[in-house]
């Protein structure tokens, strides 16, 4: 700590040195002293990418007096990069997810508010989809550019030539998974060896089951895990695993090692974020074979919700280019940009004055998200802390394989909770 | 000779001999036969599922090409390099020093010391792991290649300075006390004789020393990220997060990741094995 | 003459060995050392790498004995250990199978030592492959004699012995060469001598072979040992601790708790590495206590 600062100290001292014989010099040049910005974002993803490129060269194309450093990190190193570029070296702004993902570092003072940038440029009305989850303690903390629908994705034609019709209630569904291993198709795909694929199952189940506010209230610890409503979500999937509805071996997979069922036509369905739609395009699936529908009803009284995870943009605590990282935030947060960036990344754009890529998964998850009355969730490991997200993610994944344990699952959950509220 | 030379032993013996060898051999290497195989393979060998049978083209220039042009590969293998010299040439300096001093003195703690760095050789990396990665931080190398080197020439001290010392034991003393009677330096000592004698045992150290570190997987993630500063064995592993199903390619950045130590054991194999054996086993 | 140089003069023979020990040593303490004991002190906190660290005494170590996983990563330790211990037969039976000297014996030496050289990220991409449920060789192979296919890497009951036997691989080889340098220091006539009294086979390779080969039995335990414990590398490649943590050990344990993307409990961690340590400290007392007599007997 105390090298820590020392080097903090020293640094600081070196910035006023520096200002100061910037001051005391005679502007040489004519125009004003350059602004400067830097950007780390974890968008190693060719798409991503490009999309961060259109949204900093249009930055700088409006404002020729700020020179921004981008600096790009591959996906999965961000996640521990960050914990120490925030404390040691900071950038202006960084690139995170909402929900409670951002709570370690809101906590520990890593993220600045950004109320004032909310309220200067309306925010509140254009990003309302996913105000909730940058919100924390009634401060917001930070711009969501970006997310994503998550749902079923389908085999319209293996449907078609079986004669089923997409399913909206549990009934159905189940029916619907029933006629497809009658024609010897496994009903639905999912590769748990990286068991957050299998979160979304509980996910999906638990909303529409017991609807937003528990499961929130479940993802936030307030619910014990032994609670009759878990036992109830649990209880649904546990006839989805009795009637053999998911893909043999799927521990052994990855979500894309689990891909090739579907495209062979060995699976039919497969619930998951629109993310899947490139792989399997590429893989050879045309519009007219591969469908997407929302996730069917199980209790008609429920209000339908979905998760929809957004991607933000953060004001780092130790940001030394404050007013330019403001004014970055403020241009990606307007609807022409983040209609730009998500038209390139294939996602679908937060402020609702953007316009929709023409592509028909984005446009059905587009309507069908624009018509959710329960609420946006961000996906179990965003919404829940990381240790109950990972004990979590292990746990439904041993739940599938062994479904009769379910009870020392619940119960190891249930440990990991009251640890965590302790 | 044990067992019996086969040269001694019946004609049926003989010959069961010649053809078990090759047969083990294959049998043994079966696994990598099958990734160098692989890694010439075409994308649609890898989609039709024919994994093991014979490739219906061979790729070579194709699937190398692509390894090196459409991923960080030549990143992660030139900061290999990067990391690995300079460790091997670090940990070396310092182990001939504090080789030559256990080795030639005599003193109270010598002992001790020695077996300091002899235990350090053995102990679990993870205990190392938060508070090394809170030095690089402080230091101001952390997720670059200095850390790595850094931590490296640390870590293979303790092994190098058990074997340097073991080497320097065996040589004439006489030599060395005949050397200190003519009123010689130690330090000359040090450079003009004992150093020179040292050649064996340095050669087979930096082998052995090379190998090691340039397959340091655990470290490589602890201390970097990202393809401007890990090494090739952290890289390999996210790039098989990206070249999900592309088995070729994942098959030929293997054989890229193991080539530089493979050769260099075939071309050093008697320091290599000189140096897993003097060290210990002395 | 000036203080320094005088003191330099007085004790010329006790300074300069430390001279030359200095850059090691001080390496050796801020990188190793050190570190050790730092690590001991933060197991006793809470700490997520972020904010300030909290004092909790013995709270991490409590958790550990409730923690399931921690015990099945200590008793799959327990098995790494014991089946790792396979690698010096059968190192044993390779070098003697090797140890011959017809034509191009020395190339096969070196190729069958190949496993050793390369990375064990290599070895675990190899292995993961190999056990892969629809087109592994392992499963073509069951599959061809009637067999259904296991996915080995997502069963709890085989993960640990699928990852073991892609250790024993390099381990083997590693023990092969440890033995087969230990034969050629074998003395011949002794040998001969057992022969002239029709010591044979099994009897010779137990009665004279053997006992020749303690040095090297001695190496090729200790660092087997070592290696079965330190396992981190395969886990990470193939299994990550899965299914649902069955596969764990506690080298890999500690770095998902401390490291992780959903980990970042670094006083945790940290109390998993000091029972690592302690187990492996053992080991370390038994090879330095070895080495202890050796030095004393010269």
């Amino acid at each position: 700590m105390s090298i820590k600062s020392g080097i903090r100290k020293v640094r600081s001292a070196m910035v006023a040195l520096t200002t100061s014989a910037l001051i005391a010099l005679p502007a040489l040049a004519g125009t004003a002293m350059a602004g400067e910005l830097v950007i780390n974002t974890d968008s190693s993803f060719p798409a991503v990418k490009k999309a961060f490129q259109s949204a900093v060269t249009g930055f700088e194309q409006e404002n020729p007096d700020i020179k921004v450093t981008w600096n790009v990190f591959d996906n999965e190193a961000y996640k521990s990069a960050i914990r120490n570029f925030l404390s040691a070296e900071s950038p202006d702004l960084a690139t995170w997810f909402a929900g409670n993902r951002m709570l370690p570092y809101v906590n520990a003072g890593l993220f600045a508010p950004i109320d004032d940038v909310w309220a200067e440029n309306g925010l509140d009305k254009t990003l309302k989809a996913a105000e909730s989850a940058v919100t924390f303690n009634g401060t917001k903390w930070a711009v969501p550019y970006t997310y994503y629908q998550w749902g079923v994705y389908y085999r319209k034609d293996l449907f078609a030539k079986f004669g089923i019709d997409v399913p909206t209630t549990w009934e159905e569904f189940k029916a619907a998974g029933a006629k497809l291993q009658e024609n010897g198709v496994t009903p639905v795909a999912i590769g748990t060896k990286f068991p957050w694929t299998a979160a979304g199952w509980f996910d999906y189940l638990n909303l529409r089951t017991n609807g937003y506010d528990f499961h929130m209230a479940v993802t936030r610890g307030e619910i014990p895990w032994t609670d009759e409503r878990i036992r109830k979500t649990m209880g649904h999937w546990e006839e989805l695993l009795k009637a053999g509805f998911f893909l043999e071996n799927h521990a052994a997979y990855s979500w894309q090692e689990a891909l090739p069922a579907l495209v062979n036509g060995d699976a039919g369905m497969y619930l998951m974020g629109n993310f899947i739609v490139a792989p399997l395009q590429e893989a050879g699936l045309t519009e007219d074979q591969l469908g997407f529908f929302q996730f069917p009803a199980i209790d008609p009284a429920i209000a339908m919700a979905e998760d929809a995870p957004a991607n933000t943009l953060h004001l780092a605590a130790g940001a030394r280019n404050v007013a330019e990282a403001k004014k970055f935030l403020a241009y990606i947060a307007r609807a022409d940009v983040q209609t730009r960036m998500n038209e390139i990344m294939g996602q679908l754009p937060v402020n609702a004055k953007s316009s929709v890529s023409d592509d028909p998964y984005l446009q059905a998850g587009f309507k069908m998200l624009s018509n959710v009355d329960g609420g946006l969730a961000q996906f179990f490991d965003r919404d829940a802390s990381a240790a109950m997200a990972k004990a979590g993610m292990e746990g439904f994944q041993e739940f599938m394989v062994k479904p009769e344990r379910l009870d020392k699952v619940l119960a190891r959950l249930e440990t990991v909770r009251q640890r965590q509220t302790q | 000779m044990f067992p019996t030379p086969i040269d001694k032993t019946s004609s049926a013996t003989r010959v069961a001999y010649k053809v078990a060898l090759p047969v083990a051999l294959l049998l043994w290497l079966l696994p990598l036969l099958a990734v160098a195989l692989t890694s010439v393979r075409s994308s649609a060998d890898i989609t039709s599922g024919n994994y093991w049978g014979w490739p219906t083209s061979f790729n070579l220039v194709e699937n190398y090409t692509a390894i090196f042009t459409n991923s960080p590969l030549a990143a992660y293998l030139l900061n290999s390099f990067k990391v690995t010299i300079p460790a091997v040439l670090g940990a070396i300096a310092l182990s001939s020093l504090t080789g030559f001093a256990l080795g030639i003195y005599k003193f109270r703690s010598n002992l001790f010391v020695f077996f300091l760095f002899v235990a350090g050789n053995f102990i679990p990396f993870q205990i190392l792991m938060v508070p090394v990665r809170d030095l690089s931080i402080q230091l101001g190398v952390y997720n670059s290649i200095y850390a790595l080197i850094l931590f490296h020439i640390a870590f293979q001290t303790g092994f190098c300075t058990l074997f340097m010392r073991n080497f320097i034991r065996t040589l004439p003393f006489d030599l060395i006390e005949a050397a200190r009677i003519e009123g010689v330096s130690d330090l000359r000592i040090f450079w003009y004789v004992v150093l020179p004698l040292m050649r064996p045992a340095l050669a087979a150290l930096s082998v052995l020393v090379f190998t090691f570190v340039w397959n340091d997987y655990f470290w490589a993630t602890v201390l970097t990220q990202g393809a401007h500063a890990q090494p090739i064995t952290a890289g390999i592993k996210s790039l098989n997060g990206e070249w999900i199903a592309a088995w070729h390619l994942v098959s030929a950045g293997s054989v890229v990741a193991a080539l530089p130590p493979v050769l260099m054991f075939f071309l050093m194999q008697k320091h290599f094995i000189a140096g897993l054996t003097l060290g210990a086993v002395k | 003459m000036s203080y320094v140089t005088r003191v330099w003069q007085d004790h010329k023979t006790t300074i300069t060995p430390w001279l030359f020990l200095l850059p090691g040593i001080l390496m050796f303490a801020i990188y190793i050392v050190i570190p050790i004991f730092q690590s001991i002190a933060i197991s006793f906190y809470r700490w997520d790498g972020l904010g300030e660290k909290t004092f909790i005494g013995l709270e991490n170590y409590r958790e550990l004995m409730r923690d399931d996983i921690f015990f099945t990563a200590l008793q799959n330790n327990v098995i790494w250990l014991v089946l790792y211990l396979l690698a010096l037969p059968a190192g044993l039976f390779l070098a003697l199978f090797l140890n011959q000297t017809t034509r191009g014996i020395r190339i096969y030496k070196s190729l069958f030592f190949f496993p050793f050289v390369i990375s064990q990220v290599v070895v675990g991409l190899v292995f993961s492959w190999f056990y892969d449920p629809s087109f592994g060789l392992f499963n073509t192979g069951l599959m061809k004699i009637g067999l259904s296919p296991i996915p080995v890497l997502a069963d709890e009951r085989f993960v640990t012995y699928g990852v073991i036997i892609a250790g024993l691989w390099p381990q083997i080889a590693y023990c092969m060469i440890l033995y087969l340098t230990g034969l050629n220091a074998v003395d011949g006539e002794q040998i001969e001598a057992a022969r002239l009294d029709n010591v044979r086979g099994w009897r010779m390779l137990w009665y004279v072979i053997l006992p020749q080969l303690r040095p090297a039995t001695f190496i090729a335990l200790v660092v087997t040992v070592i290696g079965a414990l330190r396992s981190f590398d395969l886990i990470s490649i193939m299994t990550g601790g899965g299914p649902w943590g069955s596969s764990q050990v506690l080298a890999y344990y500690m770095y998902e708790q401390a490291f992780s993307e959903y980990g970042f409990r670094m006083g945790y961690g940290a109390a998993i590495a000091v029972v690592l340590f302690a187990i492996m400290l053992i080991y370390i007392g038994f090879f330095l206590a070895k080495m202890y007599r050796d030095e004393k007997g010269r």
